[in-house]
């Protein structure tokens, strides 16, 4: 190759280049192309023009009865969940082996959802367009995200007469919740609480109220969550308020103490903050209990969960059916079978949140004899913990959310 | 070539060929990068366009309103300072490209003057070697080691030479030092084509002439390395103004860019039409602040390097 001659301009020729043939100017080459893809691409997208609403659709009046009637079986149940949310060892798990093993059928387990709105984003389409996602059950936090897939009708409404153990055993904390009332459309797979969570080894005092999260001696070791339910629930608690109660006007004023308090932060984050607060980056961050139960076990003894005085908020991780599952009648049998002491205990013994089902308390003690896990306060809650437990806020339709996200946003952004 | 092409073209103008067959070829050798622009560039930013010009929300649809008011909403009246985070994104730019250049010019000009030709491949597979890892792990990476308990700060404060207080996590500079790991290798290569093409009889010539050293680097291997810098400058520049990865993991309170923003309001808030409101409006300001640095500093040369 050699470039130093250019094209066009060979010393043997007779005629200067370009003159014997009228040559085209690269410029009017790009000039016609891109006149024509302009022509092209705007008549595609005219054609395309406007996104369609997840709930403007019309398959909202479904007869729940003959649906299950009409269901039949595949044998397969697909089961999308969050990673590392299931009892595991060596890549198999016990809890859904004893299911194959009593009902015959197969489970083919997923651990796919790396946070609701991710994995929200690629169902929604689906979904929308009356698709099947592929799963049977998908496991979807309280929230914005849950409340969408209802008031979209993208669940199937549950059978409650295949869910006898859910009414057996279910723990007063996870029925009838206030973002599904009845538990239409979920039954709750863990649930976990939202407080605050301190290094002891720096933080020399004792650790009682969300005004400690607003300390100016913790400057810049301050972590906060980076989603702004959480943010804006502890800022309702510090200010007296219960979230699920809540007024506009008091999610304004509570931005005051969150503004104030911003200084502090070192970041807002995400389930990452709790490596934040392992590598002491943090000493004192909002917190869920489950991962500090887990990072006491695993090497980080000092690190200390509170129930703020205020309060604490308490969410669920729930059980759903998107609609076209291929096969929701093994989906419910998997529900059912779930909300027993043993295969409840297994799992709880494993993933250490709070525990749906009380009765497996005594499983995990007596028949798993993991005492730690057994006696924790944070897998399974006395009553004095759960009476500071508050319920979040429910969206009533997007212009709701909205006005939380236009309050919030501009705290963690 | 090009006589051959002369000589049947002035054979077959007996024939007359119509005048489109004669003028065809150069737009039809067109079509395949025209098209490649049309589907990947140019229909995504007009429909990002279009999209932003919508109004509505998830649940109910967005229709188009040609609602032209939601650049002065986001830009002029926003309760969320998106201004600030754009002009943020820019700094990180600016301030990891001109680090980049200061790093990776070196870098390139070792191995292409002052290594021996079989250490070449060897120290580029090097500089390449951190590709083999997503960039997104490498970057958590970071996270760790720059930790409060991570080997750097740890050694610092034993030396005592920061206070206990110090930390490098959730500040810019972690966030600018993170963009230029990441897009160090980018300006690296360019860089090093364009030295490596560098005839080295030039330089013979630049001293026979009496340039000392400093006078042959400033005025010989410089000018002549321009192509490679320009080209780095557009990778570097460009990747870091629009990334959301390396300020959430390395950035905390005030290190948020217009790259979070965007997916932010998409995937969190569901604001489709804010989220193509943020992304067209990056395109423009790239777009502009490109077409003038290629104006005052641009060379006819780039596709050289190609």
């Amino acid at each position: 190759m050699s470039p130093e001659l250019p094209l066009g301009s060979s010393p043997n020729s007779t005629t200067p280049p370009g003159l014997s043939s009228r040559r085209i100017p690269r410029r009017a080459v790009l000039r016609a192309g891109g006149i024509g893809a302009g022509l092209a691409g705007l008549s595609a997208l005219l054609s395309a023009c406007g996104i369609a609403g997840s709930s403007s659709r019309d398959h909202n009046n479904v007869d729940w009865a003959s649906y299950w009637h009409e269901q039949k079986r595949t044998g397969v149940l697909d089961f999308a969940n969050w990673p590392l949310y299931i009892d595991s060892e060596h890549g198999k798990s016990q809890s859904l082996d004893l299911f194959t093993k009593a009902t015959g059928i197969k489970v083919n387990y997923e651990s796919v959802i790396q946070g609701d709105a991710p994995f929200y984003a690629t169902v929604e389409p689906l979904l929308a367009a009356q698709e099947a996602t592929g799963y049977d059950i998908i496991v979807i936090t309280s929230g914005w995200y849950l409340t969408q897939l209802i008031n979209s009708n993208f669940l199937v409404a549950l059978d409650h007469a295949k869910l006898g153990n859910f009414s057996k055993y279910a723990s007063s904390l996870v029925k009838n919740p206030n973002y599904d009332p009845g538990n239409r459309f979920s039954v709750t797979w863990q649930t976990g609480f939202t407080g605050i969570a301190y290094n002891t080894k720096i933080i020399k005092r004792p650790i009682t109220s969300f005004d400690d999260l607003s300390d100016p001696a913790f400057k810049g070791h301050v972590g906060m969550m980076n989603d702004n339910t959480e943010v804006g629930s502890a800022a309702l608690l510090h200010m007296g308020v219960s979230p699920a109660t809540s007024t506009h006007k008091q999610w304004q004023a509570s931005t005051e103490w969150l503004k104030r308090q911003r200084e502090l932060v070192l970041g807002y984050y995400d389930q990452s903050y709790i490596q934040y607060l392992e590598n002491e980056d943090t000493w004192i961050t909002q917190a869920w209990s489950g991962d500090v139960f887990q990072a006491n076990l695993s090497g980080y003894p000092h690190l200390k969960y509170v129930v703020p005085k205020e309060g604490q908020m308490v969410w669920h991780d729930n059980m759903l059916i998107p609609r076209q599952a291929q096969d929701p009648l093994s989906a419910l049998d998997w529900m059912n079978f779930y909300y027993t002491p043993k295969i409840a205990g297994i799992v709880a013994d494993w993933v250490n949140y709070v525990c749906p089902v009380p009765l497996a308390k005594s499983y995990i003690a007596n028949t798993l004899k993991d005492a730690p896990v057994a006696n924790s306060p944070l897998v399974f809650p006395p009553a004095s913990i759960v009476a500071k437990s508050h319920d979040f806020y429910v969206y009533k339709d997007y212009d709701d959310y909205e006005a939380w996200n236009d309050i919030y946003n501009p705290i963690i952004e | 070539m090009t006589t051959i092409d002369t000589r049947s073209a002035s054979s077959a103008r007996n024939k007359r060929p119509s005048w489109l067959r004669r003028h065809s070829p150069p737009y039809w050798l067109s079509l395949v990068g025209g098209g490649w622009m049309l589907a990947f560039f140019l229909i995504p930013l007009v429909s990002g366009l279009i999209v932003s010009l919508e109004t509505g929300n998830p649940l109910s649809g967005y229709t188009l309103t040609w609602n032209w008011s939601i650049y002065k909403q986001l830009f002029v009246h926003s309760q969320i300072p998106y201004t600030t985070f754009m002009l943020r994104s820019l700094y990180y730019g600016a301030a990891t490209t001109i680090l980049s250049i200061i790093i990776a010019y070196p870098m390139a000009y070792y191995i292409a003057f002052k290594v021996k030709d079989r250490w070449k491949s060897p120290l580029l597979f090097l500089v390449l070697l951190s590709f083999f890892v997503s960039f997104v792990i490498r970057t958590d990476m970071w996270s760790f080691i720059l930790s409060n308990q991570g080997i750097v700060i740890t050694a610092l404060r034993k030396l005592h030479l920061v206070s206990k207080n110090f930390h490098i996590l959730g500040t810019s500079d972690a966030v600018i030092g993170g963009d230029v790991y990441n897009n160090l290798a980018f300006m690296v290569l360019p860089i090093y084509v364009a030295l490596e093409r560098i005839d080295g009889r030039i330089l013979e010539a630049a001293r026979d002439l009496y340039s000392n050293g400093r006078q042959v680097f400033l005025r010989v291997v410089l000018p002549l390395s321009r192509a490679g810098i320009f080209a780095g400058v557009l990778l570097v520049f460009i990747t870091t103004v629009g990334d959301p990865v390396v300020s959430s993991l390395l950035g905390g309170v005030g290190t948020y860019t217009i790259g979070q923003a965007i997916q932010d309001s998409y995937l969190t808030n569901q604001q489709f039409n804010v989220a193509a409101a943020l992304s067209t409006a990056l395109m423009v300001v790239l777009g502009i602040i490109m077409f003038v640095y290629a104006k005052v500093f641009g060379t006819q040369n780039i596709e050289n390097l190609v």
